[in-house]
């Protein structure tokens, strides 16, 4: 009986956001509050207890399973354990950052802001110049002509595939990177080389389009399937 | 003739909307079975995995979301079904927030199904904020990042465990992800420590990580529902199990209306542009 309550629930909630595509009606608005709220409590409860809990408030040493080690430590030492300061140091930073909410004092938000911007720019920087640019660049310097040995002989159809590849590949680069080039007017051969560009851009859009359109068709078919299947039983 | 072209470009589109969900419903009660020809991108995983031997780590990391599940789901489910079926081990994490659940669900469920036993033939070492970081401490250690499993065990505990120290004494790292997550995966553990790295992404996603695949820093890409499909065929999956393969009919059916759209409407803007 449950089972069946949410099922006519998640139905008629279905229906009432699709009910959008005919025209934006009250019973829509219904639903998309619904799940606006519902998304956001969930969320909330997700960050609570699988961030705040146990990556701040358990290692601190207020709430979970340190909390008896920690006073154990600290009657023991008189000082907290250093997993703590760094924590409470952590925890200091967020607090920080929560001082935006008032404008008098929102200038100390920049300190911690500061702190984040800089390590996630440090950490990234090497990471993002080696898989994005060094190996990105490397893997496109390739040859216009690339033999192809089948069984240790050449095979001219398949090399002729490859170096076609190879052609389109390096001429989608020269031709895209020189579309972007705006120090120089895009007249005679380097405006033709920029309109090509233009339509390798196309084609690049284009094949992304596609498989946004496929992405969101089989967001819809699951919902359909959902609707026919699970909650009126019309299919086997 | 133009006439009637006029008027479908002033159609409104509501029209659409009902013409594309008439495409969609009525394929649902008659499956054709549209041949579906594994790419040499999917089938690259495939082999990956079917060349591992029975005992051999592969590194799992799902990251989708409930809104994402029709895509990715499929594909997480007939990749574990492979690797469990080869005896292959599994140690996974849940790195996106919103699929930690999920991604726990997936795994018990398949894992049940073929008969593996929690800490012997598979791990789940959970979530912890800031991935990024967690993905390159785990390159050195697991336990750096998680001395505790998911469900609170010592990790060391665990017999699978013994021995295993970061990503070097597994054969691969397989994300099924919906989001940009994939990108520190490309960046942080194959950029950083060189381990073999495979994608299943949503369509939407699919061609910012050809460019990857391209270079060679992917070994393997699947994209969307026709990627999950690819892969469901080859694992052998059938029957309602093989919800890709089902939906990718009706999704053939979709894109065959849109495309009769898209021609109608570029002839109709053709032809009364002549017009003007």
């Amino acid at each position: 009986m449950p089972g069946m309550v949410s099922l006519t629930l998640a139905g008629f909630l279905t229906l009432g956001i699709m009910s959008f595509v005919y025209k934006d009606n009250p019973i829509y608005k219904f639903c998309e509050s619904i799940f606006i709220g519902v998304s956001a409590g969930y969320y909330f409860v997700l960050i609570f207890y699988q961030s705040l809990l146990p990556q701040l408030t358990d290692k601190i040493g207020l709430t979970g399973a340190l909390t008896d080690s920690a006073l154990a430590y600290y009657r023991q030492s008189g000082s907290l354990a250093s997993v703590q300061w760094f924590n409470l140091i952590a925890a200091v930073l967020g607090m920080m950052m929560l001082m935006r909410l008032l404008p008098k004092i929102g200038w100390i938000s920049r300190w911690p802001l500061a702190f984040v911007i800089g390590s996630i720019a440090g950490l990234k920087l090497i990471g993002e110049l080696q898989t994005n640019i060094m190996t990105q660049i490397q893997k496109s310097i390739l040859p216009l002509w690339a033999p192809q040995y089948v069984d240790g002989s050449l095979s001219l159809a398949a090399s002729i595939g490859q170096s076609l590849t190879n052609i389109v590949l390096v001429g989608g680069i020269l031709t895209g990177v020189i579309y972007f080039f705006f120090s120089k007017e895009h007249k005679g051969v380097f405006g033709g080389a920029a309109r090509v560009g233009i339509w390798f851009l196309m084609v690049t859009f284009g094949a992304a389009f596609g498989l946004t359109v496929m992405s969101r068709m089989s967001l819809l078919i699951a919902r359909i399937d959902f609707l026919l299947r699970d909650w009126l039983h019309l299919l086997g | 003739m133009k006439e009637f072209f006029q008027k479908l470009l002033k159609i409104d589109r509501r029209w659409i909307f009902l013409i594309t969900g008439v495409a969609i419903v009525i394929p649902f009660f008659f499956f054709i079975g549209l041949p579906i020809k594994a790419t040499r991108e999917v089938r690259a995983l495939y082999d990956a995995v079917e060349a591992l031997k029975p005992g051999d780590v592969v590194f799992y990391a799902p990251e989708y979301d409930p809104a994402t599940i029709p895509e990715v789901q499929p594909m997480a489910h007939a990749f574990l079904r492979q690797v469990f079926r080869k005896n292959v081990r599994v140690v996974a994490t849940g790195l996106f927030q919103l699929g930690v659940a999920l991604a726990e669900q997936d795994l018990t469920l398949m894992a049940k199904e073929m008969g593996k036993k929690y800490g012997e033939d598979y791990v789940f070492l959970g979530y912890k904020p800031y991935p990024e970081q967690v993905i390159l401490n785990m390159g050195e250690d697991f336990r750096k990042s998680f001395p505790t499993d998911y469900y609170g065990n010592d990790v060391n505990a665990l017999p699978m465990m013994r021995g295993l120290k970061n990503y070097s004494d597994t054969k691969m790292i397989v994300s099924m992800t919906a989001v940009s997550g994939a990108d520190y995966w490309i960046r942080s553990a194959h950029g950083r420590y060189n381990i073999p790295l495979a994608l299943g992404v949503t369509a939407v996603m699919a061609t910012d990580y050809y460019t990857y695949y391209q270079s060679g820093q992917l070994f393997a890409l699947m994209g969307g529902l026709k990627g999950a499909a690819e892969y469901e065929q080859m694992v052998g999956i059938k029957g309602k199990a093989a919800k890709a393969t089902l939906r990718m009919d009706i999704q053939s059916f979709a894109h065959l209306a849109i495309i009769i759209l898209v021609i109608l409407g570029n002839l109709a803007y053709f032809a009364t542009r002549e017009k003007k």
